[in-house]
């Protein structure tokens, strides 16, 4: 076939010894003919099984096809049937274990890297159509009122299928900007803010109220909105929460930090200005290590390289092939100098006088069976401890759920690990209230959030239909 | 949502009292709990601060602070019908209020304010309340007038005699375990103060509550800057607290965390306060 022979198209970036030393975004985005050549890629297969493999199954066959042809508007139109953060999803998702797994060309080529850069495409039309898009339309005003519980992707992806039903939707947020992980946790280099700021915008226009600083649990309860503020329906997206630590010596020193309290305050708090436009500070520079291998575990090291560390190493405790983290990220951190140390964990933090984190002492493991999450299990060698000097600690292992919605709300159910209960339709055991995203998945991706979203406002919508 | 300085207040050199407009954080605002505060919400940093009282029909809250660093002082700089950007809360479990008895509430310094309305409540509880409030002088000294009003027994020290006792406030206070009958004791103030409170209270085995003021960012459990070591294992003082068992607290390693951003503070206060100059 003609159509293999069309080269991939590489994303063009910025170099990566520029890049360490700004926030700018990295990946910068196909030109019109370069997204068309790749879109020609496509072999335009019968039964689509790239369509599977995407969590919302955005009609990608259709929309690579539009771009193929240079009907750009067409194919952000197609996309927008299912998905309404492209823009977002074309940036951070997983394509290679979602859409890029499942499609064609990529089992062809034995790679799912090397599949029609789904992603990319859809980041294209999203930007390049950003003006054109309107806000969506808007149903008569049905009287009844939906509490959305937090702004993440989850949040926003509900509030707009609410409002567009008619109903009247607020959004209560705890932190003083919404957005969730995509304001606070995924950095400017990956997801530019302004982008989530537009989606904001769009719901603001759509009368969506956002309420800021506005913590459901303390501020006001769920019984309170639903019993006594008039709320005929939640969706209860808060996200993940409390940072796992190891519980090993030494990591309450100072300098040691989870993830999520670095990013936030490099990217919510905007610690990287510290001094002309923040008053938040962050411990810089220095030598940094990360524990981990997931995507917040790059963000971290990458965050850490770009806030002047003078070493950053990534610990993990198995090898490459197990990471979580996006293939292209982490290739992306190695060529901005991240030291990749595989099969190696801390096991003690060592400080100084003052309680300044000085050094680590890591162990380095083997891989031996595969345990239940099919991966194989790190074993460790013994006597093959060693010490690094180090200034700070970013510890990216994983969040457990955050206690305080479950401690205000007992009579709320919950599953084994601590998330929020659901079924199908995102219910939850109390009547008019559904959950979803990394609240009810644990860490979970922006698309499985947004398709939870999705569900549940349907859910909800329908819900209210009966009920009026 | 802008929140309005209705009322402000200087109460000693360098400690204000400004009265907030936050109408769903006074409705919901119990006695130990506190809210996040942010002047503007593109710059400052999310600073914790007590909530001292509340007016349910104003739908105002009451916040006592000293003016230490950058954003404190910028606090200070506003004046009524100035707004905060962001009043988050009211955050932290509230304070177990309950009948003890005999109970003795230590405050030093500016953790009289976070003592304030504990020992309302304590003693609208029916408890019998000994306060022993202490400053370094006699201008520092805050609220001794509205603890008098709520207290059944009331000890002033200062560190160097400028008012009541020449004394630390662990003199009164362990004269007073010494004599046995206390209940409960409750001491807020510099970490300092707070670790030899427990230490005084411990010999006697007098259980003690104390409130912690580990640095913050989100105050809901999300990013665990605030974590301090509980009888071994580590807490996170927001969702945990602010108030423990003072007996079992690391506050070594508290007063050592306190320190994370100490050269970085430094230089922010010094960048404002010449700004501040300028202006003057
Ligand atoms: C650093 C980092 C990098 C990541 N990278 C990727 C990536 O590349 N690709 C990908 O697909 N996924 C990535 N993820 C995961 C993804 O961001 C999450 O799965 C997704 O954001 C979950 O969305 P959500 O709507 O469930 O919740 P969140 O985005 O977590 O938002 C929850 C919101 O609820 C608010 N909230 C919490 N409690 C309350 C309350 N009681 N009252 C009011 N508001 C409350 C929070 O402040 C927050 O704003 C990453 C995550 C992190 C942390
Ligand atoms: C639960 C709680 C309740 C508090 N209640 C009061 C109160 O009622 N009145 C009052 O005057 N103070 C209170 N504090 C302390 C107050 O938050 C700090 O004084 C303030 O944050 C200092 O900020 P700054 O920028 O003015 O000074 P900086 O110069 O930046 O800091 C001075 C010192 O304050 C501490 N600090 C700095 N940033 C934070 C932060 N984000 N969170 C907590 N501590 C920090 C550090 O130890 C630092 O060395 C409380 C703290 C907590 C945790
Ligand atoms: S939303 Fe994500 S998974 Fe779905 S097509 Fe787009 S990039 Fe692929
Ligand atoms: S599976 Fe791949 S090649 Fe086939 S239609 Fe989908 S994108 Fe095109
Ligand atoms: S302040 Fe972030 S977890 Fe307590
Ligand atoms: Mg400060």
């Amino acid at each position: 076939k003609e159509r293999m022979k069309i080269p991939q198209q590489p994303m063009p970036e910025q170099d990566p010894n520029e890049r360490r030393s700004n926030i700018n975004e990295v990946a910068l985005g196909y030109t019109e003919e370069q997204a068309r050549i790749e879109a020609m890629r496509c072999l335009d297969c019968k039964n689509a099984p790239c369509i599977e493999g995407c969590p919302v199954q955005i009609d990608i066959r259709s929309f690579v096809k539009q771009i193929a042809d240079g009907k750009f508007t067409e194919a952000l139109d197609t996309i927008k049937q299912t998905s309404l953060l492209p823009a977002v999803c074309g940036r951070v998702c997983p394509q290679e274990t979602q859409c890029q797994e499942t499609c064609t060309l990529g089992k062809v080529m034995k790679d799912p890297m090397k599949a029609v850069s789904i992603g990319r495409l859809e980041r294209y039309v999203a930007d390049r159509c950003a003006e054109q898009s309107e806000s969506p339309k808007v149903a008569e005003d049905t009287g009844k009122k939906v509490a959305i519980v937090g702004s993440g992707p989850g949040g926003l992806v509900a509030a707009a299928d609410c409002r567009r039903a008619g109903h009247k939707v607020t959004v209560f947020e705890a932190f003083h900007k919404p957005g969730g992980v995509l304001m606070y946790g995924i950095p400017e280099f990956r997801l530019p803010k302004e982008l989530v700021a537009k989606e904001i915008e769009t719901l603001k226009q759509m009368d969506v109220e956002i309420m800021c600083n506005f913590i459901i649990g303390k501020t006001r309860s769920i019984s309170q909105l639903m019993n006594e503020d008039g709320y005929d329906a939640m969706f209860l997206a808060v996200g993940a929460g409390l940072p796992r630590f190891m519980n090993i010596p030494g990591e309450n020193l100072i300098g040691v930090y989870s993830a999520n309290e670095y990013l936030t305050r490099a990217n919510l708090m905007n610690a990287y200005k510290f001094g002309s436009e923040s008053d938040t500070p962050i411990i810089r520079g220095g030598k940094v290590a990360v524990i981990g291998g997931g995507n917040v575990a790059m963000d971290a090291a990458r965050t850490a390289l770009r806030l002047g560390a003078e070493s950053v190493k990534l610990i993990y405790r198995r090898t490459e092939k197990e990471m979580p983290a996006r293939i292209e990220e982490i290739h992306h951190a190695k060529e901005e100098g991240v030291e990749v140390n595989i099969l190696k964990s801390p096991i003690e933090y060592k400080g100084d006088e003052e309680g300044w984190v000085k050094s680590m002492v890591c162990q380095s493991f083997e891989l031996g069976e595969p345990d239940d999450s099919g991966r194989r299990r790190p074993v460790p060698i013994e006597g093959s401890e060693e010490e690094f000097e180090i200034d700070t600690v970013i510890v990216a292992i994983g969040n457990k759920a955050n206690p305080l919605l479950r401690r205000a709300t007992p009579e709320l159910e919950y599953n084994k690990w601590g998330n929020i209960n659901i079924g199908e339709n995102c219910e939850t055991n109390l009547p008019g209230v559904y959950a979803g995203g990394d609240a009810a998945l644990g860490a979970a991706t922006v698309i499985l959030a947004m398709g939870h979203g999705r569900t549940a406002a349907k859910a909800i919508n329908d819900y209210l239909a009966e009920k009026s | 949502m802008a929140h309005r300085i209705v009322d402000k207040e200087k109460l000693s050199e360098n400690v204000y009292r400004m009265e907030i407009e936050a109408k769903y954080v006074a409705e919901a605002r119990e006695p130990g709990q506190f809210v996040l505060i942010a002047y503007d919400n593109d710059r400052s940093e999310r600073i914790p601060l007590t909530i001292a009282d509340v007016d349910l029909d104003k739908g105002t809250i009451t916040v006592i602070f000293q003016a230490v660093g950058k954003s404190t002082i910028e606090f200070a700089s506003l004046n009524v019908g100035d707004s905060f950007d962001a009043v988050a809360g009211p955050l932290g479990n509230p304070t177990d209020i309950e009948k003890y008895g005999k109970v003795v509430c230590v405050g030093g310094g500016i953790g009289n304010a976070p003592l304030y309305p504990i020992v309302k409540a304590l003693k609208q509880a029916g408890n019998e309340v000994i306060s022993i409030l202490g400053a370094r002088n006699k201008e520092l000294l805050i609220l001794e007038e509205q603890f008098k009003e709520i207290s059944d027994e009331i000890i002033t020290v200062t560190d160097d005699g400028s008012y009541g006792r020449k004394a630390l406030v662990t003199e009164p206070l362990g004269e007073l375990c010494s004599k046995g009958e206390i209940d409960l004791c409750v001491a807020i103030g510099p970490a300092i103060m707070m670790k030899f409170c427990c230490q005084t209270t411990k010999k006697y085995d007098i259980p003690t509550i104390v409130s912690l003021n580990s640095i913050m960012v989100d105050g809901t459990g999300m990013c665990g800057g605030c974590r301090v070591e509980v009888g071994g294992e580590t807490k996170f003082t927001c969702v945990d607290g602010p108030e423990f068992d003072g007996h079992k607290v690391d506050f070594d390693q508290l007063i050592k965390r306190l320190g994370s951003y100490k050269k970085y503070e430094q230089q922010a206060a010094a960048e404002h306060n010449c700004k501040l100059e300028g202006k003057l």
